[in-house]
């Protein structure tokens, strides 16, 4: 025997299991897996159903899937508890099942209506989506794959579930009362041509699908009951990213915490052996591959360990910093270069007020051209500057392609504004960038994956086919996310555009992926690169269409023949028209007009706001520090006891 | 779904539910799965004889195949042979809702080639082995695995005692979020 089989049995005799409460999760850790302590079975399974009766119905339930033991034995356990509770099992468990289910999966205080609401929006998420997209699809993707590539799926479901409900809102609150109600024409209707769908303009322009269709006055009927359309906008609008906002930060937050360690770095080939066998493989060369790269990965790292303490010379850093200079050097470039040509490019464009359909799609190919070329270059560069961690790889890619992005959206917004309707037109041209976005992915697919493994397997001879790139792939979702957030303030449908591409995405990345490529080297930690994909669809990208749509809402002035707000100075204003309306006709109301200059309009009740969060923030990363701390002082008391132990039997052999 | 619903009992069929993590359709599927197992042999046979288990396309290619058998297997004979309440407690421990503890403690005992409730250096090299396949240039050199295997009892080993238990086992994997989804 050794020691630690000695330490067990003394921990067994302590009273097992005391932490009952709903909250804590019940611990399996006072029962020993060991068969050899035979008389102390009964008196175990005793002491654990006194526990269990005292615990309530769905606990109960919970502790008793828990626990490691074999069916029989937990049949066992449960014979013998339900047969002394004196409530009659009349009440048959089949009819108790689906309360127990319920009270399992919705554990949250009623108190709490926001929760509520929450829960059942998530919950009505994995309903909704659950339909369109099988899952047999994705247990075949991850049977090959592995987690890795699953979770470039499971992205996409994601960003379905927010362009549903985007739909939803802005479909139901605003396009249907406004096609119900459809305003007189002043010009006549252009005919419907094909190129429309590409284009987005002609037959569309006049359409429900702009901002520029939508009346800027109370709509009634004769008996129907008013609809104030400029306010419903508004609300709408605000509403929809309200919520959005929420849903992002709560999903970030959750994910965050599930993938957040307090000391990451300590323990890391420990983990790697124990943790890297991905039990949903199922396909033979797939585990072979799999144990191809788990020996690659561990070599890796065992090399890694035994290099960190070889110093680099002063000369070697000097190379290295230049060379990473030249790097940026090179990638900011190319970047201005490209902006500053797609500047000059719109200009000659737009010179002309009156272009002809198709010439309006140059400008979106020519910043779809760039979105796929430069981020080549990119990656010559970065093989150039070879990092020595993977992740500090992904991270600088990540920020060089968003540093792109960012800039020529940008420069495109110095265009859009000064025309004549230039939301209905910055509309079009935003659903004309989504849909070359989509037309350029579905090239790159057959181009890039399908053409290029049949040139690899034929020409070069190479017995693997080419990788999937994970992060290129989930950037290009994100982008185009970003332009439908950006658009729905003027084109309130966009959202169905959205919806319909990334359907269509799904099923075409899940037959190429099947047919034409193989999984990542680099080993993938899904969980992490999860909570980075959600971090970035929440910071860079909805936060800034947040921020663009609220300052287009706060301080730029509608134009003034189309749309909604056509004779406000502000969108904003409607709000504040309506609110003065209320205090007009209802003067109980007027705590609600105060409420509203006084605190919203009120900058210091922001800045009050954020520094509370501050605060909030270091205290969190205090108690984290302090975390860590307790955790070195716990491990070096236990190394303490064991050395302390085994000096005794040395001293006192018996 | 009517002939293989009448042969699992509707009592059997919510006690199941109730004591694993699997849901009714999931159950049914096992069951049906498991027939399918039985189908050529005996009917009146009640567990699975091990060669048979591991023709399932899940369990063929999986390098610890032998060792989930013989974990989930509560046969007298030790020959690993699985019932179907084991065929259960196996898909049960391996579902996407089974808790980090259900998961790691079958590991654990999965990866304990010896059976001696703690993880030594033999256990450690073998685990190793299964890991990284059967070929001979994916083996690490004796030299790699014995670094390898003192690097992962310096990282994991927290009494010091030259082998890994239950408890510092968990600790480890509590530590990785991605065990659960790949489990």
């Amino acid at each position: 025997y050794n020691r630690t089989m000695k330490l067990r049995r003394r921990r067994q005799s302590r009273p097992s299991i005391k932490d009952f409460s709903r909250s804590a999760r019940p611990s399996i850790r006072g029962y020993g897996m060991e068969t050899d302590c035979m008389e102390t079975e009964g008196r175990k399974r005793d002491q654990l159903v006194n526990n269990l009766q005292n615990l309530s119905l769905s606990d109960r339930v919970r502790m008793l899937r828990a626990m490691p033991l074999s069916v029989a034995e937990k049949s066992e356990l449960r014979y013998l508890y339900s047969s002394t509770i004196l409530l009659s099992t009349s009440l048959s468990f089949s009819s108790l099942y689906p309360a127990v289910h319920i009270s399992l999966s919705f554990s949250i205080p009623l108190s709490c209506c926001l929760c509520l609401s929450l829960s059942t929006i998530v919950s009505l998420f994995f309903l909704t989506i659950s339909v369109p997209l099988p899952q047999v699809a994705l247990k075949r993707v991850s049977g090959r794959f592995g987690t890795g590539v699953l979770s470039y799926f499971l992205f996409v479901k994601t960003l379905l579930f927010f362009n549903i409900f985007l739909f939803l809102v802005t479909g139901l609150l605003l396009a249907v009362p406004q096609a119900v109600h459809p305003p007189t024409l002043t010009q006549g209707h252009e005919a419907f041509s094909g190129l429309e769908l590409l284009t987005g303009g002609g037959y569309f322009s006049d359409s429900v699908i702009y901002y520029g269709y939508y009346s800027n006055s109370t709509l009634s009927k004769d008996c129907r009951p008013s609809y104030n359309m400029p306010l419903a906008y508004f609300f709408t609008i605000g509403l929809a990213f309200f919520i959005t906002c929420i849903i992002l930060v709560y999903s970030m937050s959750k994910s965050f915490g599930q993938s957040f360690r307090i000391d990451k770095s300590h323990g890391i080939l420990a983990m790697k052996v124990f943790c890297s066998w991905d039990f949903k493989v199922i396909k033979k060369t797939s585990v072979k591959l799999r144990s191809e790269n788990i020996c690659i990965q561990l070599r890796e790292l065992l090399e890694e360990t035994s290099r960190k303490h070889v110093q680099k010379t002063a000369c070697q850093r000097i190379g290295r910093v230049l060379v990473h200079v030249l790097a940026w050097f090179i990638c900011i470039g190319s970047t201005v270069a490209c902006v500053l040509a797609l500047y000059y490019f719109s200009e000659y464009m737009h010179k002309d007020p009156l272009l002809k359909e198709a010439s309006l799609l140059a400008l979106p190919v020519v910043v779809s051209l760039i979105n796929l070329l430069l981020p080549g270059i990119f990656n010559a560069t970065a093989w150039m500057e070879e990092y020595d961690s993977p992740s500090v790889n992904t991270y600088i890619a990540i920020s060089r392609n968003l540093m792109l992005k960012v800039s020529v959206l940008v420069v495109l917004c110095f265009h859009w504004l000064g025309r004549i309707c230039w939301e209905s037109f910055v509309g079009q041209e935003l659903y004309r960038f989504l849909l070359m976005d989509f037309i350029f992915t579905i090239l790159d697919t057959f181009f890039g994956e399908f053409l290029w493994r049949l040139f690899s397997q034929r020409v070069l001879k190479r017995k693997r086919k080419p990788v999937f790139d994970i992060s290129r792939n989930v950037l290009e979702l994100i982008y185009g996310q970003t332009l439908a957030w950006l658009g729905v303030l003027f084109t309130p449908l966009l959202p169905a555009v959205q919806i319909i591409k990334l359907l269509l995405l799904f099923y075409m990345k899940q037959t190429s992926v099947m047919m034409n490529c193989q999984s990542p080297r680099k080993p993938y930690r899904a969980s992490q690169m999860s909570t980075i994909f959600i971090t970035l669809l929440c910071c860079p990208s909805f936060l800034g269409a947040a921020v663009c749509v609220s300052y287009t809402m706060w301080s730029i002035r509608p134009s003034e023949s189309c749309g909604p707000f056509r004779s406000l100075s502000t969108m904003f204003q409607s709000g504040k028209l309506w609110v003065k309306e209320l205090e007009t006709h209802n003067p109980n109301l007027a705590w609600l007009a105060w409420a509203h200059s006084y605190i919203v309009e009120n900058p210091l009740f922001l800045f009050l706001a954020a520094g509370i969060f501050l605060i909030v923030i270091y205290f969190n990363t205090q108690v984290v520090d302090g975390q860590r701390k307790i955790i070195s002082l716990l491990q070096e008391q236990i190394e303490n006891v064991t050395s302390l132990n085994s000096l005794i039997q040395y001293l006192n052999p018996s | 779904m009517g002939t293989t619903a009448s042969q699992l009992g509707k009592d059997l069929l919510s006690e199941y539910q109730e004591l694993t993590f699997l849901t009714k359709q999931e159950i049914l599927l096992a069951h049906k799965r498991y027939s399918e197992l039985l189908s050529k042999e005996d009917r009146n046979l009640t567990s699975v004889p091990m060669e048979k288990v591991l023709s399932l396309p899940e369990l063929k290619s999986n390098p610890f195949r032998k060792r989930i058998c013989h974990v989930f297997s509560t046969s007298d004979m030790k020959d690993g042979s699985l019932t179907f309440e084991d065929f259960l407690d196996l898909l049960s421990a391996f579902s996407d809702s089974a808790t980090l503890e259900i998961k790691s403690h079958y590991a654990f005992r999965i990866f304990d080639f010896d059976d001696d409730g703690t993880l030594d250096g033999g256990d450690l090299e073998k685990l190793v082995n299964c890991l990284t396949g059967k070929t001979e240039d994916t083996r690490l050199t004796p030299e790699e695995m014995r670094q390898l295997i003192s690097n992962i009892l310096e990282e994991s080993d927290i009494d010091k005692d030259g082998t890994v238990n239950l408890s510092e086992f968990q600790h480890v994997i509590s530590r990785s979020p991605d065990f659960v989804r790949d489990g």
